[in-house]
């Protein structure tokens, strides 16, 4: 330990990753400013949400990965434990129920935490065993997966429990899954997608039949769809200037300052607007992928990478819906749409992938 | 030997295949935002043109037209849900400049409650789409429509809506079986298919409008039209009318409906009456009722308290979800389990001392009459109610072979077709115990529930439905509320849902008949006051539900007890004999035995239904009030 470490490093922080976090949350807020209806109540909130995810996200860095490594299996049994409190409780309430109330004290998601837990009890698995993983390393980690998502997916929240699947799929693929295993699963995935259909809530499917074929449901599903799609199409390069998009301020668009959030963006600041957007995601993710290569040990490298992955995810999902390539599922743009608990798991995720690349030892074993 | 995979972590290559697969991960990455970039390119620059286009046109709207939902008849074609013309109060937020001076300004003109306000803000949260409106207040007044068009000029985006609302013509005494419409909230906005119910604000929440929701909504129509660049409506462009809501005709009768319920005369108790050949129900109530119209537009926050507080629970559908031993009413099944079974002939003769002892046992299970019947067989048995008989039977037959048979006559499950939110009672049986207590069955609790006491549960509906696959003969019948759904009647699938009873002996049949129809005609039956003057043949049974169990050697003094605590009264019958008409349960809750309390009720209507108007003499309503010295369970 006798080189002198720079100040980044005593505070656990990467400073280029900060900085496009930053420059990402700043600019989100210029955006959701218009998106709200220039509501500066809203607006200020999400500014102080983002501080309260910051301040987690520092926290977070602080632990070392051997740290998060001995409490994942808490966090996760934990996580566990609360989706089936969440189940007993939506019974008793009839109908969809995602939320868990401490009255008086904090109310929260569980399925937020599994965002994080899952992939992170997968490759706390995995980080044991040699890689890479056996078959019947491959059928824990199915369980491991499958025990969580199928719980989320029963809230019934697609979205979320897509998110948590992907997330812990990453690990294992990063981890060195052969390519042989990768086809064969795939090809029992297209074939596991109509078991999927008939699970599907009416309403859900009534989503997917409404994207493929919009127009045939004008007033209900469908208007967001194509709601979205004129906004983003009539911005243009340039885009109609900000707080001007006729479609948003006239509140033709559904959900503006949420989900939507990137058609407002994209007929404000049009093609432009978009695309450097786009390249601030492009480059968050290339320097998380950096820093989860710094990474000492085999935990830190699957979670820091699995984390990076699933964030530019959420991006592909939310502008592939909004410009109408993808069905509607509920996936926020990240740290762009309004919401705080999405917020806070995002950057304490990056609060991780900088606590592996900061808590290196100097000299390896 | 063979060469194994090396257990061995080799660190070097992890390192290696994880940079190798993160390499790929951040190409494929690029390739997704290319892809992304792409698309938007074609949105915003090659179709950039249509969009821009689209979006200045987006000055044509689509609204929803609302259908008008469907009527609710009996099966006499008596209106029994309509449709009232009211006047609501709605705001469109996106004409609103100030929406909390309007609503400042709308609370002066019309006197609106905090609670309201607060709700409005909640329900225009909701809305999914834009220009949407949102309703701030049902059913105004003419003082109020008058109010408001004075004052239209300052009230940019408030709007009067002329609508149709339901209402009940008789909401106490229908309001357990037609249920209530009310507004849609927002778990149900989440599961509805939103476009199908745009413009409806009400969906039905319990009982008939919540079962045949679907077909008494109809389908939603829409209609373009072109705005100003405020959203005021310049003209209508196209026009898909919306397709009415189907009516609804029950098989309930009205009157009879009417009647059951007046012969509770406020007391606690469920009635059902149903048509042993088709499965109607004839009538089903739930006493005391409360007025379902106040539900419609939202009911007060005072008024519910008041009764969600109403120790009476007149909410709980009892006809339904009421949960009761089945007390002897259980004992013409138990008969005719019996003698399937071949543990005893209609001819056997038992000899009743007062009690009956299990062989070892020292226990005296006590027979009503405290002195005993003496010699009973099968007919008397029933006739005079005797336990003694009925715990003989128990025993030989066994808990297994009792509960069994008791299934097939519907207890235990939720037979009905139609009825919604009904509860499946309980049978007792081993297996049950052993799942729901984790405990074995004893050989005194099958004594217990073989006159109907313990474990059993029913409801006043599964009653009913039992009485009347007794009285077909065991040939089953589901019940069912609707009759006919639009111009379409509602056909069996009634029959062969469960497998008829079917006996070894038909005759056996006509033994617990006539064992019946003495409870009511006999010289010693437990209900012979009602037989007074009957003018078709009767079968019944009284029987008698223990809120708790009385110690050994104690004795029951119905004064000294807490009227709560008191007996629920039990009576089920059918008429005439020989060709059914109608089969019927009587519950009356607290009331005392079952013979006294019960009975009268179960008389008077069947003369009201089987009696043509005149000949009706109403003789059994005087029965009713009559205090008769017959003991009984």
């Amino acid at each position: 330990m006798g080189r002198k470490r720079s100040l980044w490093s005593r505070l656990h922080l990467d400073p280029w990753l900060l900085l496009l976090l930053l420059s990402l949350m700043g600019a989100g807020l210029v955006v959701l400013y218009s998106a709200s209806g220039m509501s500066l109540a809203v607006t200020l909130g999400q500014a102080s949400r983002f501080g309260v995810a910051l301040l987690a996200m520092f926290v977070i860095a602080q632990f070392a990965p051997d740290t998060l490594y001995r409490w994942t299996p808490l966090a996760y049994c934990l996580g566990v434990a609360m989706l089936l409190a969440v189940e007993i409780m939506g019974d008793i309430g009839m109908g969809a129920q995602r939320w868990l109330e401490i009255p008086g004290l904090l109310r929260f998601q569980p399925s937020e935490l599994m965002k994080l837990a899952v992939p992170m009890m997968v490759a706390a698995y995995l980080y044991k065993r040699p890689l890479p993983p056996s078959m019947r390393d491959l059928l824990v980690c199915a369980l491991i997966i499958g025990v969580p998502v199928m719980m989320i997916m029963r809230q019934p929240d697609l979205g979320t429990s897509l998110l948590v699947a992907c997330a812990a799929v990453f690990v294992i693929l990063l981890a060195g899954l052969s390519w042989r295993v990768i086809g064969l699963l795939a090809v029992l995935l297209a074939s596991a997608l109509p078991l999927l259909w008939f699970n599907m809530h009416e309403y859900q499917r009534q989503r997917v039949l409404t994207f493929l074929n919009p127009e045939s449901d004008p007033l209900g599903a469908g208007w967001n769809i194509i709601q979205s799609k004129t906004a983003i199409g009539s911005g243009g390069v340039f885009g109609k200037g900000w707080g001007l998009g006729t479609q948003s301020q006239l509140e033709f668009l559904p959900e503006r300052h949420t989900d939507f959030i990137g058609a407002v963006l994209g007929e404000e600041w049009g093609l432009v607007g978009m695309l450097v957007f786009l390249a601030l995601y492009v480059l968050i993710v290339g320097r998380g992928l950096f820093l989860a290569n710094t990474a000492q040990d085999t935990y830190g490298r699957l979670v820091g990478g699995s984390i990076v992955l699933t964030f530019f995810i959420y991006v592909f999902v939310n502008i592939g819906m909004v410009s109408g390539i993808l069905p509607v599922v509920g996936v926020p743009l990240p740290l762009v749409s309004f919401g705080g608990t999405s917020s806070v798991t995002l950057l304490v995720g990056f609060g991780i992938l900088m606590s592996v690349h900061t808590h290196r030892r100097l000299l390896p074993r | 030997m063979r060469k194994r995979r090396d257990p061995i972590k080799d660190t070097a290559r992890e390192v290696r295949v994880f940079r190798a697969r993160s390499l790929l991960a951040a190409l494929l990455v690029l390739l997704m935002a290319g892809g992304l970039g792409a698309r938007l390119f074609y949105l915003q620059v090659v179709e950039h043109d249509v969009f821009t286009t689209r979006s200045e046109k987006n000055r044509v709207r689509v609204e929803p037209l609302p259908p008008t939902r469907g009527l609710i008849y009996d099966r006499q074609g008596e209106l029994v849900a309509e449709n009232r013309p009211t006047y609501n109060l709605t705001i469109v937020r996106e004409r609103v400049q100030d929406i909390d001076a309007t609503l400042d300004r709308l609370v002066d003109i019309l006197g609106l409650d905090e609670t309201q306000v607060e709700a409005f803000r909640k329900r225009s949260r909701q809305r999914q789409r834009p220009y949407q409106p949102a309703l701030l207040m049902s059913d105004l007044s003419e003082r109020q429509i008058a109010r408001l068009a004075v004052n239209r000029y300052r009230l940019p985006g408030v709007e009067v809506e002329a609508q149709w609302l339901r209402h009940y013509p008789s909401p106490k005494i229908m309001a357990h079986v037609l249920g209530y419409v009310g507004r849609i909230n927002e778990q149900e906005l989440a599961s509805l298919d939103s476009g199908n119910y745009a413009g409806t604000h009400y969906i039905g929440k319990t009982g008939i409008e919540k079962q045949y929701e679907e077909a008494l909504h109809g389908k939603a129509g829409l209609r373009k039209v072109e705005t100003n660049a405020r959203g005021r409506v310049l003209r209508e462009l196209e026009r898909t009318p919306p397709e009415p809501g189907k009516d609804l005709t029950l098989t309930i009768d009205t009157r009879l409906q009417q009647m059951a319920y007046d012969l509770l005369d406020g007391r606690r108790g469920s009635i059902v009456a149903i048509q042993p050949q088709t499965g109607d129900i004839l009538a089903m109530v739930s006493a005391p009722g409360f007025d379902s119209n106040k539900f419609v537009t939202g009911i007060s926050y005072e008024d519910y308290r008041a009764l969600r507080q109403n120790p009476d629970l007149p909410l709980f559908n009892r006809a339904v979800r009421g949960q009761y031993p089945i007390g002897s009413t259980i004992k013409p099944f138990e008969a005719l389990a019996a003698l399937q079974n071949e543990v005893v002939t209609p001819q056997e003769v038992i000899y009743d001392p007062g009690y009956y002892k299990l062989p070892n046992g020292t226990r005296r299970y006590r027979n009503w009459l405290r002195w005993g019947h003496g010699r009973v067989d099968l007919e008397r048995a029933l006739a005079v109610s005797n336990n003694t008989y009925f715990y003989t039977m128990a025993h030989r037959l066994g808990i297994d072979a009792l509960s069994s048979f008791m299934y097939k006559f519907g207890f235990g499950e939720v037979t009905s077709l139609d009825v919604q939110g009904a509860s499946s009672g309980t049978v007792p049986s081993r297996e049950w115990k052993r799942e729901k207590y984790g405990q074995v069955w004893y050989p005194g609790e099958t004594l217990s529930a073989g006159i109907g006491q313990g474990y059993w549960m029913v409801t006043p509906l599964q009653l009913a439905t039992a009485e009347a696959t007794l009285a077909n003969r065991g040939d089953w019948v589901r019940p069912h509320l609707a009759k006919r759904v639009g111009e379409t009647s509602v056909e069996p699938p009634f029959k062969n849902t469960k497998p008829d009873v079917k006996l070894d002996k038909d005759v056996w049949w006509d033994d617990v008949f006539n064992g019946m129809q003495k409870v009511v005609s006999g010289r010693e039956g437990t209900a012979r006051h009602i037989g007074k003057g009957l003018k078709y043949d009767m079968a019944g049974k009284s029987g008698t539900a223990q809120v708790f169990s009385l110690g050994q050697n104690q004795k029951y003094d119905a004064d000294e007890l807490k009227e709560r605590l008191r007996d629920h009264a039990l009576f089920t019958a059918f008429a005439p004999v020989d060709d059914p008409q109608i089969a019927i349960a009587v519950i009356v809750e607290n009331a005392g035995g079952g013979s006294s309390h019960a009975a009268g009720l179960a008389r008077a209507l069947a003369d009201e239904w089987l009696l043509p108007d005149d000949e009706n003499t109403h003789q059994a309503e005087e029965l009713i009030e009559e205090d008769v010295e017959v003991e009984g369970t």
